[in-house]
């Protein structure tokens, strides 16, 4: 028994949820396989034949498409991890127990995004490993950090997107609503196939789009940016802002539906 | 607490923890609002409508549960407490329920709390189970813990409760101990046929209340079936068969949190 007023250190709390978080992804092979290799499968399909090529700009096409590669990577360990944790979560009911916990919310949200941050970092040194091993890309290892930097530091409206996609949809939805969400948006952003070549109307639409800015993160760290970093940050920005608060919304529909 | 389904067990669970708002008044804990995280740190929870992750080891989640609490108890030691020393490996995912039921009770207590909230604990648990879990309450009660438990069986209440709270529909409609509860809880059933179609009003004024009537059989829950009977005949009631036997406890409760309005 404790002492009236004692509670537990944050800093405990949050260790031992970021590393169960961990645990229970990596058990989870449907997870932990495909984020990994479902990225290395891509660029060997869509990057390895043009690895030799160059850019107008004189920018290596491999390291161009192993820049795209890498934003889709990240991109989509935020939005399936977390769109399909959140709502497996709330289908097993989870958050019932957890609410009950000393746990703050706050702390198990910021486990989820440790989690989430180290399987990104996890997929990209595997994609990258690949491409410069297999791929025979050639970048200083200081640009491959850059880029392993921006891209972690801009997932937020990744992380926004997944959790509203995790509070909005059922455990047997989420995942066909995540790809349905995620792949065109990656397709339509040039990080499978680089724009140049999608149709017309695409490329009108893609700078509107936030896998387009975050796309761009990646490129400016091999020199192949089509916007100001400032540009890509501010829209990148307002997308968080917009699916958080989608995300928000839905957290509070569910909080009064169930606890109100 | 004790109650039919639907009384409102699950709800006064969830006022008294701060998962749902009351729409009047205040729920406190240790003088705290019960959501506050220095009150949630001592006390202990087990919920009737929630789960866990199946990938993770018993030890495992009791370990992480630990974390959340100032002075947890060893997680060996909830383990043990809870019956489940040998599956402390097993991944939750391959428990049963009665084994998964045995683990929401280790984490339940696996923090040392000063108040544990069990919302119907024994469904799903075997006798093997559930016997455990009971010798486990009362070495939690001797140590000086307040134990909060619904239940819609007065028998696991009074072998549990010091004190039984009924409530039904949101309401209280008795709050006593065992003992007490029980003398206002009638004893007997008698179960009898008339001769002809039989009528509340067969009934009226009788020391005992009436738990079903259909048609030509009637069984009536008292304290007195003797004069009950006595009475019956000097009216002049023909009876084709009776039976009186002691009433099972659970239709006694029936009767007793059944109000008026809603007697058939």
């Amino acid at each position: 028994m404790s002492a009236p007023g004692a509670t537990a250190p944050l800093g405990r709390m949050l260790l031992a949820q970021t590393a169960s978080e961990l645990r229970i992804r990596w058990r989870i092979p449907a997870f932990s396989v495909t984020i990994v290799a479902l990225p290395v499968l891509f660029f060997t399909f869509f990057g390895l034949p043009y690895v030799r090529q160059t850019l107008p700009n004189g920018t290596s096409l491999g390291a161009y498409l192993l820049a795209s590669f890498a934003a889709y990577s990240v991109g989509s360990v935020m939005v399936f991890g977390f769109g399909i944790g959140v709502s497996t979560e709330r289908g097993l009911k989870v958050d019932v127990l957890m609410r009950a916990t000393p746990l703050p919310p706050a702390i198990a949200i910021l486990a989820k995004v440790f989690n989430a941050l180290a399987y990104a970092l996890l997929s990209l040194v595997v994609l990258i490993a690949y491409g410069v091993l297999v791929g025979g890309v050639r970048e200083s290892p200081l640009v491959w950090l850059d880029m392993i930097a921006r891209l972690l530091a801009g997932s937020l409206p990744f992380i926004a997107l997944g959790f509203s996609i995790g509070y909005r949809c059922g455990p047997n939805v989420a995942p066909a609503a995540a790809n349905l969400v995620y792949l065109p948006l990656s397709f339509a952003s040039g990080l499978f196939v680089p724009l140049p070549q999608l149709p017309a109307f695409v490329r009108r639409i893609a700078p509107y789009l936030p896998t387009y800015h975050y796309g761009q993160l990646a490129w400016s760290s091999v020199g192949a940016a089509a916007e100001p970093l400032l540009t890509s940050l501010a829209w990148l920005l307002g997308y968080t802002v917009l699916f958080l608060a989608i995300a928000l919304r839905a957290y509070r529909s569910e909080e009064s539906r169930k606890f109100g | 607490m004790l109650g039919p389904n639907g009384a409102g067990k699950t709800t006064s669970i969830s006022l008294m923890l701060g998962l749902r708002q009351p729409t009047a008044g205040q729920a406190r804990l240790f003088g705290l609002p019960p959501s506050d995280r220095r009150a949630r740190s001592r006390c202990g929870v087990m919920l009737q409508e929630s789960g866990t992750t199946s990938v993770l080891t018993v030890r495992e989640i009791v370990d992480v549960f630990r974390a959340y609490y100032p002075a947890p108890l060893l997680a060996e030691r909830a383990i043990a407490m809870a019956g489940l020393t040998e599956k402390a490996d097993a991944r939750i995912g391959t428990l049963s329920g009665g084994q998964r039921q045995r683990l929401y009770f280790a984490l339940a207590i696996c923090g040392d709390p000063e108040i544990l909230f069990l919302d119907e604990p024994t469904v799903g648990m075997d006798v093997e189970a559930r016997r455990a879990f009971v010798a486990s309450i009362q070495t939690l009660a001797d140590a000086g813990k307040t134990i909060v438990f619904t239940s819609h069986y007065l028998r696991e209440a009074e072998e549990l409760a010091r004190r039984i709270v009924v409530i039904d529909r949101g309401t209280v409609i008795a709050d006593a101990s065992p003992r007490e509860l029980k003398a206002q809880v009638p004893g007997k059933k008698i179960t009898l046929t008339g001769s002809r179609p039989l009528t509340r009003a067969d009934f009226d004024g009788l020391d005992a209340s009436v738990l079903r009537l259909d048609r030509d059989r009637a069984s009536l829950l008292s304290n007195e079936p003797a004069a009950v009977l006595r009475e019956l005949f000097r009216r002049g009631l023909d009876l084709v068969d009776l039976e009186v036997t002691g009433a099972d406890l659970e239709e006694a409760f029936l009767a007793l949190t059944r109000r008026p309005d809603t007697a058939p």
